[in-house]
C-alpha cells in the first residue's frame, strides 16, 4: 500500500509541475501568529497588518536591536542650531513597486496620514509647524519648539509604523482603509493571490536597493534571498502547526504555543529562535471610572498583592522564557528602571491586606474579564482573582471570548450596565517602551485614548516635559519620575515579561533579532 | 409534480426571511464590537467610535436591518467588515474546499457504509453484525479532532504517506487535490459511516422480513440479487434520507475538520467571521447554509418519487 501511494505521488509530481514548483527552495512558507485581514498598517494597530507593512513598505528610519534609531530611506539629515528646522535627504535609487521614484511629497503625505492615527505621530504633529517637500528627494520639518523625539517617532518600530506610501494613496482619509498596496520595500504584495483566511503571497522586489550596513532590527540592508514568501493563514490549530513544521510542510512557525515548545526543541530538524531583543510584557489594567477602582488606595492594594512570579509560572511555565520586570517600560530598553516600583516589587500579601483595609473598600465584587480563547493570556485572570481574594477582595471572574472582551472594555458604563473593573493583557516591547507610546500612561481621565481612563494631572505635565527635553540623561530622569508617579496612582500593574520564540526548520538561516517578524536576509538552504 | 416543486421553492422565501431576521437580531444582541476588533489593541476609544460610524453601526437597528434587506433583495449580500470584500465573493472563494471535502466524505461514507449495512442485515446476529454495531458506537463516540490527530500522527508523521494539512485546488492537478483531502474525508466520514451503516442495516433487516423476499428466494433467485434488487431497493427511502441530511449537515459541520487540517473552506470562514464579529459575513454564510439545507431537503423529497413509485406529489 505504501509503495503504491509513493508511486502515485511520484507519477503525480511528474505530471503536475505546479507541485514541483511549490516545493522550490526559493519559496519561504510561513505560518504567522494570526490571520491577516486588514492591509492598511496605518488604519489599524494590529500586529499582522504591521508585519504586512514591513514586507512591502520601507521606513525613513528604523530601530536596531540595541534600540538605536538609524536611517533607512533617509540618506542624510541636518538639524538647525535652534533644533527647530530638520532637513532630510532621501537616498538615491528608492522606487515604488510600479517604478515611480519615492519623492519628498510622498513622504509628507505619508507622515501626515500616520500623524492622524498613531499616538506618537499625533504627539509629533503637535510640535510641527510645517512639513513640506523641499525637493524631489528631500523634505523639511519645521517645529514650533524643540522636541526630543523626532527621530524616535520616525524610526518607531511597532504599530503604527510610519511606512512611506505613494502620495495619491497616502492622501486617503486616515479613517478609511487604503485600496492599493504599493510600497517601495523589499517585497511586492501579490494582490491577486491574496485570499483572506487562506494565504498571502509576496514576491521579491528585484529593483529594491538595500542599504550597505548589516541588518539589525528594522535597520540595515534588507537583502532578499528567496523569490517568494507565502503566509499560510489557514493553519491556525496549534498542534497542526507543529505537525506541519515537523513534516517539513512549512518552514517557519511564528508563535508556537508555550506547552509545545519543549517538543519542538527536542526535534533535531527544528530550531527555536528567540527573535526579539525585547520581551513582551503582561499587565493588569484597572478601570479607573468604576468604584472601587476610582480610589487609588484600592488599586495600590491590588498592586501590592500582585507578585509577578505566580502569573509567569501559570501562564508561561517554561522557566527560560520569562523573567520578572519591575519597570513599566520594557526591561532592557533605555527608559526601563525600577523607580517607584517598591509598592509592588517589595510588597507582600500582608501589606496588600493592610492597604485594602485602610482604603475603605466596601466589599464590591471586582469584575475581572477572562478571555478563554487566547492561550497567551488566558491563565492570568485566574491568578489575579486568587491573589486578590487572598488580599481580601471579593472577585467576580467573568469568562468570555477575547473579542467580546475587546468590545466590552471600550465601554465606560457602570458595572450594572455591562461595565468592568479589570482585564489582563500583553504588549510587545516597543509598544510600551517609552512614556509617549505607552498607552496606559495617558491619564487624561475620560479623554484618555486607552481603556481604563486613568486620571492624574501630574503625569501629563511630566510627559510634556519629556517630549520637549532633548537631553538623553534628563529624558531618562523624567521617564523615572513618570513611572514613579504611575506606581503612586497605580495606573496599572506590570506582571513580568516573556519571550514568544519562533520555530523554523534547520535549513532556514539568516534570521536576526528584531522588534517584529522581518523576512529579509532569510535563506532557505 | 411541477406544482409541488414551485410550492416548495416559494416556501423557501419565508424560511429564509425568518432565518435572516433571527440571525440579524441575535448578532446585534450578542456581545462584542466589530469596530473595536478592527481598530486593533492600541486603538483609542475615539478611533473605535469613528470606525463604528464608518461601518454604520451607530445607526438604529431597524435602519441597519432595512439597509441589509434592501441590499439582499438586489442580490447583494454586503461587504465584509473584516476583509473589505464582497461577502458573495468570500463565499465563492471558500466554496470549493468545503464542497470537495463534503462530496468526497459522503462518497467514501456511502461506498463503505451501505455494503457494510447490507451484509450486517444479511448476517443478522452473527460476528460481523456485532463487530459492525460495535464499530458504529465507536464511530459516533470518538470526537472528530481526536481521530484527526491519531490519523495525522500515524499516516503523516510516522509513515510519511500524506500531508499533515492544507488544500490544493483541483485546477492545480487531481492528485495533489485528492492527496490533501484523503485524511480529512476519512476523518469526517467515520461518523457518517457509522450512521448510514446502522440505518442501512435496520432498513434492509426490515425489508428482508417481508413476504416478497420469501417469494424471491422461493423463486430461486441468487442471494446477492435478493439482497440488492429486493432488499436494498425497498429499503432505499430511509437510507437516502439519512444520506441527504448527512450532506446538509456536512456542509455546515466541517468546522473542526477544516480547522485541524487547515482547509480554507466555509466552516473556517464562519469561525473567523464569528470571532471578528463580522456581521455581514456571518449573515451571508448562514443564509447560504439555510438555502442549501432547504434545497437538499427538496431534492431528497423528489428522490422519493423515483425510489418508491407509490409516492406521488
Amino acid at each position: 500500500m505504501r509503495k503504491l501511494i509513493a508511486l502515485l505521488a511520484f507519477t503525480a509530481n511528474l505530471v503536475t509541475p505546479g507541485v514541483a514548483q511549490a516545493q522550490d527552495s526559493k519559496v519561504l512558507r510561513i505560518v504567522p501568529h494570526s490571520n491577516l485581514a486588514i492591509l492598511d498598517p496605518i488604519w489599524t494597530t494590529a500586529y499582522m497588518s504591521r508585519n504586512h507593512g514591513y514586507m512591502i513598505y520601507d521606513t525613513l528610519f528604523g530601530t536596531d536591536e540595541n534600540n538605536v534609531v538609524k536611517p533607512q530611506m533617509v540618506d542624510t539629515w541636518t538639524v538647525s542650531p535652534d533644533k527647530k528646522v530638520w532637513n532630510f535627504k532621501l537616498r538615491s535609487g528608492l522606487a515604488f513597486h510600479d517604478g515611480k521614484a519615492v519623492t519628498g511629497e510622498d513622504v509628507v503625505a505619508s507622515l501626515n496620514r500616520w500623524g492622524k492615527r498613531d499616538a506618537m505621530g499625533v504627539a509629533l504633529m503637535g510640535f510641527i509647524e510645517k512639513l513640506e517637500a523641499s525637493g524631489a528627494d528631500s523634505f523639511r520639518m519645521t517645529l514650533k519648539e524643540p522636541c526630543g523625539f523626532v527621530l524616535e517617532a520616525l524610526g518607531k518600530p511597532s504599530s503604527n509604523v510610519p511606512f512611506i506610501m505613494q502620495k495619491r494613496i497616502a492622501e486617503t482619509d486616515a479613517f478609511k482603509q487604503i485600496e492599493e498596496h504599493i510600497g517601495s520595500g523589499p517585497y511586492i504584495f501579490v494582490r491577486e493571490e491574496f485570499k483572506p483566511g487562506d494565504k498571502a503571497v509576496y514576491v521579491r522586489n528585484g529593483k529594491y536597493v538595500p542599504r550597505k550596513e548589516a541588518p539589525s532590527g528594522s535597520t540595515g540592508g534588507k537583502q532578499v534571498f528567496v523569490e517568494r514568501v507565502e503566509w499560510n493563514l489557514a493553519l491556525r490549530d496549534a498542534q497542526a502547526q507543529v505537525n506541519a513544521l515537523a513534516n517539513g510542510e512549512i518552514d517557519i512557525l511564528e508563535q508556537p504555543s508555550f506547552p509545545l515548545i519543549p517538543g519542538l526543541k527536542a526535534n533535531p530538524d527544528i530550531v527555536v529562535y528567540s527573535y526579539s531583543p525585547v520581551l513582551l510584557q503582561f499587565m493588569a489594567r484597572f478601570n479607573h471610572l468604576n468604584k472601587p477602582f476610582d480610589n487609588p488606595k484600592v488599586r495600590q492594594a491590588v498592586l501590592a498583592s500582585f507578585s509577578q512570579e505566580p502569573f509567569l509560572q501559570a501562564q508561561v511555565g517554561v522557566k527560560d522564557l520569562y523573567r520578572t520586570c519591575a519597570s513599566m517600560f520594557t526591561c532592557g530598553t533605555p527608559y526601563a528602571s525600577a523607580a517607584g516600583s517598591d509598592i509592588q516589587s517589595k510588597s507582600n500579601m500582608k501589606k496588600a491586606q493592610e492597604l485594602l483595609k485602610a482604603s475603605g473598600y466596601d466589599g464590591t465584587a471586582i469584575v475581572i474579564m477572562k478571555p478563554t480563547d487566547l492561550t497567551t493570556i488566558d491563565k492570568l485572570p485566574e491568578v489575579a482573582a486568587q491573589l486578590m481574594r487572598q488580599a481580601g477582595f471579593k472577585v467576580d471572574l467573568q469568562a468570555m471570548d477575547w473579542q467580546t472582551l475587546v468590545g466590552r472594555r471600550a465601554k465606560k458604563d457602570p458595572i450594572d450596565k455591562g461595565g468592568w473593573h479589570m482585564f489582563l493583557t500583553a504588549w510587545q516591547g516597543p509598544d510600551i517602551w517609552n512614556p509617549i507610546v505607552n498607552p496606559t500612561l495617558d491619564t487624561r481621565g475620560e479623554a484618555s485614548g486607552w481603556f481604563g481612563w486613568g486620571k492624574d494631572d501630574k503625569i501629563p505635565e511630566l510627559k510634556a516635559l519629556f517630549m520637549r527635553e532633548t537631553d538623553d540623561g534628563k529624558r531618562k530622569q523624567l521617564a523615572e519620575a513618570i513611572q514613579t508617579r504611575a506606581f503612586e496612582v497605580a495606573t496599572h500593574a506590570p506582571l513580568g515579561e516573556f519571550d514568544a520564540p519562533l520555530a523554523a526548520r534547520k535549513n532556514i538561516t539568516g534570521h536576526f533579532r528584531g522588534t517584529g517578524n522581518f523576512y529579509w536576509n532569510v535563506k532557505k538552504n | 409534480m411541477l406544482g409541488f416543486i414551485a410550492r416548495r421553492l416559494l416556501a423557501t422565501i419565508p424560511v429564509l426571511l425568518i432565518v435572516a431576521v433571527l440571525v440579524f437580531l441575535m448578532l446585534r444582541l450578542a456581545p462584542g464590537d466589530p469596530a473595536a476588533i478592527l481598530a486593533g489593541d492600541a486603538a483609542s476609544t475615539e478611533q473605535i467610535a469613528r470606525i463604528r460610524t464608518n461601518l454604520g453601526l451607530d445607526r438604529p437597528i431597524v435602519v441597519q436591518f432595512g439597509i441589509w434587506v434592501g441590499n439582499m433583495l438586489s442580490g447583494d449580500l454586503g461587504e465584509s467588515f473584516y476583509y473589505k470584500m464582497k461577502v458573495a465573493k468570500l463565499i465563492g472563494q471558500r466554496l470549493e474546499p468545503t464542497l470537495a471535502l463534503a462530496t468526497l466524505t459522503i462518497l467514501f461514507a456511502v461506498v463503505v457504509s451501505v455494503p457494510l449495512g447490507v451484509v450486517a442485515a444479511w448476517r443478522f446476529g452473527g460476528w460481523f453484525d456485532r463487530v459492525l454495531m460495535g464499530f458504529s458506537v465507536l464511530g459516533f463516540s470518538v470526537p472528530v479532532f481526536v481521530l484527526a490527530y491519531i490519523l495525522i500522527y500515524i499516516v503523516s508523521l510516522k509513515l510519511g504517506l500524506l500531508p499533515v494539512q492544507g488544500y490544493q485546488r483541483i485546477a492545480d492537478g487531481f492528485w495533489p487535490f485528492f492527496r490533501h483531502l484523503i485524511l480529512p474525508s476519512v476523518t469526517l466520514s467515520v461518523i457518517y459511516i457509522a450512521l448510514i451503516a446502522r440505518v442501512t442495516r435496520a432498513s434492509v433487516l426490515e425489508a428482508l422480513g417481508e413476504d416478497y423476499i420469501r417469494t424471491a428466494r422461493a423463486k430461486g433467485l441468487p442471494e446477492f440479487r435478493v439482497l440488492v434488487r429486493h432488499g436494498l431497493a425497498n429499503a432505499a427511502v430511509p437510507i437516502v434520507t439519512v444520506i441527504g441530511i448527512g450532506i446538509a449537515l456536512l456542509i455546515g459541520g466541517v468546522v473542526v475538520t477544516e480547522s485541524v487540517y487547515a482547509i480554507p473552506g466555509l466552516g473556517r470562514l464562519t469561525v473567523d467571521a464569528v470571532l471578528a464579529r463580522d456581521f455581514p459575513t456571518i449573515q451571508g454564510v448562514i443564509l447560504f447554509f439555510s438555502f442549501v439545507y432547504v434545497l437538499l431537503n427538496l431534492l431528497i423529497d423528489l428522490s422519493y418519487v423515483f425510489l418508491d413509485p407509490r409516492i406521488r406529489y
